[in-house]
C-alpha cells in the first residue's frame, strides 16, 4: 500500500501515516497471565478484513480504518467511539 | 563486416552533419550525434564488442534493444555502459569489460576450451576439498568475477526524485502507446507517456520503416501527443516496475519520476527472441529486429551477406527490409513460418532462396560469424546432417519468435498464458486499471493495434470512471509468431541458451538430471536468466526446454517472478537527493557564535561541546567542571513540551504513565514514566501539575511526537475528556545548572527560587520581563532549573544568562558533557540504559511504577515482571590509576566464564577522577556485592568495583580517594 483513501481525508501517502497496530481489546483486570501472554505477544497474521489505527502525522489524528489485507484497501473509517473501552475509575 | 550506408534513412536518429570523436581501446573512430557506443563502433567496422561472462567467448551486438549484456563498456569514470542505448559522446574513452590484456587477445580466453571442465553449477560442486585450498580459489574467481573497473573518486550526480501524478500512465509509445495515448487523453485523462528510446515511435521506426502509410500515420501521430495539452510525454524513460496503488518509478537521464497514477495501460510489445544452435553467439548473430534498429536508426548494415534463420512474417519482411537496404540474403532457413506468412514472390524476385523446414545447424568463425551450416530440422530440433550445405556469410540474422514484455503486468498481478498458435505467452487476466495492449497482448497487425490500443483505452476509462467495463474485443493474430521449438542440438554444444551467463542448452538437460527440474530451481542451479538481461532473451526458451524434458505444457512448467526493477538503475538515482529535515534549536546561532560542535540527535542538531577541534576531551571536561563549580547553560529545547488540558487530564496522564498524577498539587512536578503493554520502558519525562485541569509533561528529545501520539489515542481510547498539545517547536528550553545557578536566575525572575519555597515541581512567572515556566531539574546537577518560554524570549533569556553570568563563571555545555554529568549524578537514559526489552524493575525504577491507580497502560504485564525481574542494572567505577583500557558501551560483562551482562554507559569522570558506569547485569550477580569483570577488545579483563548512586553525592563531599578501593 503506497496510498491511504481515508474516507474522512481522502486518498494520502502513506509517509503521512504513522500504524499503530490492529485494535484489540485488552483483557480484563485480573485475567489470567495466559490471557494476559497471548494479548501481548501474539497476532492472529491471518489475511481478512483489520481494524487498524493509523495516525496522519501532519494533521494529529488517529483514525480507526477497517482494512482488507487481502486487497489492501480501506473499507471504512470507524468512530473511534466503537472501539474505546472505558477505564475503571476509583 | 558492419558499415554505414552512405544513404541516409527516412527516420534514423543520427546527425551526419556532425562529426563526434571517440576512442576505443585507445584506437580513435569517429560517429555522430545520435549514435550510440555500439552503432558508432559498427559504422566503423568494430563487430567484436565484449568477451562473455564465463568462457570469454568473443561477443557482438545482439538486440540493440536495451538488452545487450555482452556489448558492456566502460569509460575512466563510470561502468557496466550498455554500449546499444548509451549516446556517444564527444572524446569518449571507451573501454571493454572482462577481458585481460584487449578484446582480440584477451589472456582468458582459452576458459572456452576448458569448458569441459567447468559444468554447470560446477562452482558448487568444485573447491570444497581440500578445504585448505579454498582460500585460493575464492581469491581466484573474485578476481575474475566482476566487470570492470569503479572509480573509486567517483562523485555522485545527486538528481532530485520527482514526483507526477496522473490519471492514466502509458508505457511505451509505439504504434499502440501513441494512439492509446491520445485517446485516452481526448477523452479527458490526464496522461503521462513513457518510452525508454530517446525518440517516440518504438516498431514504427525499424519493423515498418519501409511503409510510407505507416510512416505518414506515425508521424501524425507524434504531431498530435506533442500538441495535446493533456499529455506529457517522457523520452529515455524506462518504467522500472509496478508497485502498489499503481506507483511506477520511471528512470530518466535526470532521475526518477514517480508516477502516481489512477491506470496503467501498458503498450511495452514484445523482446525478439534468439534461436538456439551452435555458436548463436558469434559477433555478426543477431536478431533480425536488432538489425533492422540499426539499420533504419543508425544507417549501419550489420553484414554485407546474411544467412537468416525465420519462424514468421516478420522474418521474411525483415529480410525484404535489409535486401532493400542492400545486403545480400544468402539463404533462409525456414522454421514453420506459415505458408499465408511468406511473401513467395517477393523474395523470388529479390531471389531470396527459402528453405524450407531447415535450421540453422551452427555458425562457423572464430572472432566473427564466417559462414553457417544449414540442414533440414525435425519437430526435436535434430538436423539432418547428410543434407546439410554450408553457406558463407559475415552475418546471420535469427527472427523465431517473440516474448511479451509483460514483468509491469505480472508485477500489477497480472497473468499470461502460453499461446500455442501465436506460440508466446499472452495476457489472460488483468486489473481493471491495468490495461496491456498491442504486440504485448497478441496483436500483430498495425491496424489491429490500433484498434486494440482504442479498445484498451476505453476499458480503462470505464474503469476509471467507476462505469461497467466493456467486454475484451479480441485483435489478437490468429497465425503462428514463432517456432514452438527453436531450439537444435548439437554435438559439441556451445548453443547457448543464455548469453549473460554462458549457459548452453547441456547445462540446462543437466541440472534437469540432477533434480533441479523445477523452473525456480533451474534457474537457481544453472544461473539461467540471472544475469544482466534478466532472462529478457532467456527465460522462454530455458522453460520451453524444461517442459520437454518434463514432458508437460509450458503452462505447467511455469515463469520465474518477474521482480521489479526491470531494468538497472543507477544507485544515485534511487538515492536521489537524501532530503533529510534538519530541525535547529531557536538558540542554534548563539552555539555557533560561541563555536559550538554541532552533532545529530535525531532530527535535531545539538551542540556536542563547544571549542576548537582539537580539545575535545579538554572542553567537555571543563564543562563539566563549570557545572559542578559554578554554573553551566544548556540548551534543552529539543525536550518533548506536551500539555495535557481538560477535565478529565489527570485521568489521561494515570492511564498513560505508570505513576500517579491526580495526587499532585498544583505546582508540583513528579518524574514519569511511560512503558508500552508488555512492560518496555518507551519513555521518560516529568509531570507538572500547572492548574486543577491543566498538566505540563516533558519527553525525553526526539520522542515527543511519539509520545503525544499515545497520549491523544489513550485520550480516544477511554474516552477522556482532555486536549494533547504538544508545544515542542514553539518553546524554547533552557537548563541552568550548579551551585551558582540560584545565584544568576534569581535576580531575574519573579518566580521564588528559594530552597524552601522551591523544592519542585513548576512555578509560571516571569524571567528577564518574559512569560516563562520555570522547573526544578536535577538531571546534571543537584541544584538546576529549567526555563521554558517562547522561541523569542528564550534567545533573549539565554544572551542575558551568559552576560549576566560571566561574573559567575557561567559556561555552555553541550551534549558531551551532560551526558557525563548526569552519569555522575546516577540518572539513566532511555533508550541508552534501556533496550527494547528494559522494563522499570530491570532500571531501578520500581519507584516510579504505582500500582495503587486504575488501569493503566501495561499494568497486567508489569504486575508479572516485578516478581520476575531477571537482570538489573548496577552502578561501577573502575581504579584511577588502572593501566588498562577504558571499556566502552557494549562491551561484556563476565562471570565464571559466562556472559552476565553488558556496560550500558561509561564516561570518565572529570569530577571524582576515574571512569564511573552503568552495567545491566544478570540478577544473581547484582544482587551479589561482587566486583565486574568487563571484557574490553581483545579479550583484557577489566576488574570495575560496585558502586553507590549518585556517584557524585553531595555538594562538597565528593567521593573521597579511599572510596575508590
Amino acid at each position: 500500500m503506497k496510498r491511504i483513501d481515508c474516507p474522512e481525508i481522502g486518498p494520502r501517502p502513506i509517509d503521512e501515516f504513522t500504524y499503530g497496530g490492529e485494535v484489540r481489546r485488552p483483557p480484563q483486570a485480573g485475567a489470567d497471565t495466559a490471557a494476559l501472554a497471548d494479548y501481548v505477544f501474539n497476532r492472529a497474521g491471518a489475511p481478512g478484513v483489520l481494524r487498524e489505527w493509523w495516525h496522519h502525522d501532519p494533521s494529529g489524528r488517529w483514525f480507526v480504518l477497517e482494512r482488507d489485507t487481502r486487497t489492501d484497501t480501506v473499507l471504512r473509517s470507524v468512530p473511534i467511539t466503537e472501539v474505546a473501552h472505558a477505564v475503571p475509575t476509583r | 563486416m558492419p558499415y554505414r550506408r552512405a544513404e541516409a534513412g527516412p527516420r534514423e536518429w543520427i546527425d551526419r552533419g556532425r562529426t563526434l570523436r571517440f576512442t576505443f581501446e585507445g584506437r580513435s573512430y569517429e560517429g555522430h550525434p545520435g549514435d550510440t557506443i555500439t552503432s558508432a563502433l559498427l559504422a566503423n567496422g568494430v563487430s567484436l564488442l565484449g568477451r562473455s561472462f564465463k568462457y570469454h567467448r568473443p561477443r557482438g551486438a545482439f538486440s540493440l534493444a536495451n538488452h545487450d549484456v555482452n556489448a558492456l563498456f566502460c569509460t575512466p569514470q563510470d561502468t557496466h555502459i550498455r554500449g546499444d542505448v548509451t549516446p556517444l559522446v564527444e572524446g569518449m574513452d571507451v573501454r571493454p569489460v572482462n577481458v585481460r590484456g584487449g578484446l582480440d587477445n584477451d589472456r582468458d580466453r582459452h576458459l572456452d576450451r576448458l569448458g569441459r571442465f567447468m559444468p554447470v553449477g560446477f562452482y558448487y560442486k568444485a573447491f570444497h576439498r581440500p578445504k585448505a585450498l579454498f582460500p585460493y580459489w575464492e581469491r581466484a574467481i573474485r578476481k575474475r568475477a566482476g566487470l570492470g573497473q569503479v572509480d573509486l573518486d567517483w562523485t555522485p550526480d545527486r538528481r532530485a526524485k520527482r514526483h507526477a501524478h496522473c490519471d492514466a500512465l502509458v508505457v511505451g509509445a509505439g504504434p499502440t502507446g501513441l494512439t492509446a495515448a491520445l485517446d485516452l487523453a481526448d477523452n479527458g485523462c490526464s496522461v503521462v507517456l513513457v518510452d525508454e528510446n530517446p525518440h517516440p515511435g518504438a516498431s514504427f521506426d525499424y519493423a515498418h520503416a519501409g511503409d510510407e502509410t505507416a510512416l505518414a500515420h506515425r508521424d501524425a501521430l507524434i504531431a498530435s501527443v506533442h500538441a495535446h495539452p493533456a499529455i506529457t510525454l517522457h523520452t529515455r524513460a524506462v518504467a522500472l516496475g509496478h508497485y502498489a496503488d499503481h506507483l511506477v518509478p520511471i528512470a530518466t537521464p535526470d532521475g526518477i519520476i514517480k508516477v502516481r497514477a489512477r491506470g496503467v495501460l501498458l503498450a511495452t510489445g514484445v523482446i525478439e527472441q534468439p534461436a538456439v544452435f551452435h555458436n548463436n553467439d558469434r559477433p555478426g548473430v543477431m536478431l533480425a529486429s536488432g538489425a533492422q534498429r540499426l539499420l533504419h536508426r543508425f544507417g549501419v548494415a550489420a553484414c554485407r551477406r546474411a544467412i537468416m534463420v525465420v519462424a514468421n512474417g516478420e522474418g521474411y519482411a525483415a529480410a525484404l527490409d535489409l535486401h532493400a537496404a542492400g545486403v545480400e540474403i544468402a539463404a533462409i532457413a525456414d522454421m514453420g513460418t506459415p505458408e499465408s506468412q511468406i511473401p513467395a514472390a517477393r523474395l523470388l524476385a529479390a531471389g531470396i532462396p527459402v528453405h524450407r523446414d531447415h535450421a540453422i545447424h551452427a555458425a562457423h568463425g572464430e572472432s566473427a560469424v564466417e559462414a553457417a551450416t544449414l540442414a533440414p530440422v525435425d519437430a526435436d530440433g535434430h538436423c539432418d546432417l547428410a543434407r546439410a550445405h554450408r553457406v558463407p556469410c559475415d552475418g546471420v540474422f535469427m527472427s523465431v519468435g517473440w516474448a511479451p514484455a509483460g514483468q509491469l503486468l505480472y508485477q500489477a498481478g497480472g497473468r499470461l498464458r502460453y499461446d500455442d498458435t501465436l506460440a508466446m505467452p499472452v495476457p489472460e487476466t488483468w486489473p481493471d486499471t491495468v490495461v496491456p495492449a498491442g504486440r504485448l497482448n497478441g496483436v500483430f497487425d498495425l491496424d489491429c493495434q490500433y484498434e486494440d490500443a482504442r479498445d484498451a483505452a476505453a476499458r480503462l476509462r470505464a474503469a476509471l470512471a467507476g462505469e461497467p467495463v466493456p467486454a475484451v474485443a479480441d485483435h489478437r493474430d490468429r497465425v503462428s509468431h514463432g517456432a514452438a521449438w527453436p531450439i537444435v542440438a548439437h554435438d559439441r554444444g556451445r548453443n547457448f541458451v543464455d548469453l549473460d551467463e554462458d549457459v548452453q542448452l547441456k547445462d540446462l538437460e543437466q541440472a534437469a538430471r540432477e533434480g533441479f527440474d523445477n523452473i525456480e530451481l533451474l534457474k537457481r542451479f544453472s544461473t539461467v536468466g540471472m544475469g544482466p538481461s534478466q532472462g529478457k532473451h532467456a527465460n522462454q526458451n530455458a522453460i520451453r526446454i524444461l517442459a520437454r524434458i518434463r514432458d508437460q505444457g509450458i503452462d505447467a512448467t511455469g515463469t520465474t517472478t518477474a521482480r521489479p526493477m526491470f531494468h538497472p538503475v543507477r544507485l544515485e538515482d534511487l538515492a536521489g537527493r537524501r532530503l533529510r529535515p534538519t530541525r535547529r534549536s531557536p538558540l542554534h546561532d548563539a552555539h555557533a557564535e560561541l563555536g559550538a560542535r554541532f552533532m545529530d540527535a535525531g532530527a535535531w542538531l545539538r551542540p556536542a561541546w563547544y571549542g576548537a577541534a582539537g580539545d575535545r576531551a579538554e572542553a567537555i571536561a571543563a564543562e563539566v567542571r563549570a557545572v559542578r563549580e559554578a554554573v553551566g547553560l544548556i540548551d534543552v529545547s529539543t525536550l518533548g513540551k506536551i500539555e495535557v488540558v481538560g477535565p478529565d487530564a489527570a485521568r489521561l496522564l494515570e492511564a498513560a504513565y505508570t505513576v500517579r498524577a491526580a495526587d499532585l498539587s498544583v505546582g508540583a512536578g513528579r518524574y514519569a514514566l511511560m512503558v508500552d503493554e508488555s512492560g518496555v520502558v518507551a519513555d521518560d519525562g516529568l509531570i507538572a501539575r500547572l492548574g486543577p485541569e491543566h498538566f505540563f509533561v516533558t519527553a525525553s528529545s526526539g520522542h515527543a511526537a511519539a509520545t503525544r501520539r499515545e497520549l491523544t489515542r489513550e485520550a480516544a481510547l477511554g474516552g477522556f475528556d482532555a486536549w494533547v498539545v504538544d508545544r515542542t517547536s514553539e518553546l524554547g528550553s533552557i537548563t541552568i545548572a550548579g551551585p551558582r545557578s540560584r545565584e544568576l536566575l534569581a535576580p531575574l525572575t519573579d518566580v521564588d527560587l528559594d530552597r524552601k519555597a522551591f523544592k519542585g515541581g513548576i512555578r509560571t512567572g516571569h524571567v528577564c520581563g518574559q512569560p516563562a515556566r520555570v522547573l526544578r531539574a536535577a538531571f546534571v546537577d543537584r541544584i538546576g532549573f529549567e526555563v521554558h518560554a517562547d522561541v523569542a524570549a528564550t534567545r533573549l533569556i539565554w544572551a542575558r544568562l551568559m552576560d549576566d553570568g560571566a561574573a559567575l563563571g557561567v559556561r555552555a555545555f553541550g551534549v558531551e558533557a551532560q551526558r557525563v554529568l548526569r552519569l555522575e549524578m546516577g540518572h539513566i537514559i532511555v533508550g541508552q540504559d534501556t533496550d527494547g526489552l528494559t522494563d522499570p524493575f530491570e532500571a531501578a525504577m520500581a519507584g516510579a511504577v504505582h500500582f495503587d491507580k486504575p488501569a493503566f497502560i501495561g499494568r497486567g504485564a508489569l504486575a508479572l515482571l516485578a516478581e520476575r525481574t531477571q537482570r538489573r542494572l548496577v552502578a561501577f567505577t573502575l581504579p584511577a590509576d588502572a593501566d588498562t583500557p577504558l571499556p566502552r558501551e557494549s562491551h561484556l560483562v563476565i562471570e565464571d566464564g559466562e556472559i552476565a551482562g553488558r556496560v550500558t554507559s561509561i564516561a570518565h569522570s572529570p569530577t571524582l577522577g576515574y571512569a564511573i558506569g552503568f552495567a545491566m547485569v544478570d540478577t544473581a550477580l547484582a544482587d551479589s556485592e561482587r566486583a565486574l569483570t568487563l571484557r574490553v577488545d581483545d579479550g583484557v579483563q577489566v576488574r570495575a568495583t560496585r558502586a553507590a548512586t549518585p556517584f557524585v553525592a553531595r555538594r562538597g563531599k565528593r567521593a573521597q580517594p579511599e572510596s575508590r578501593s
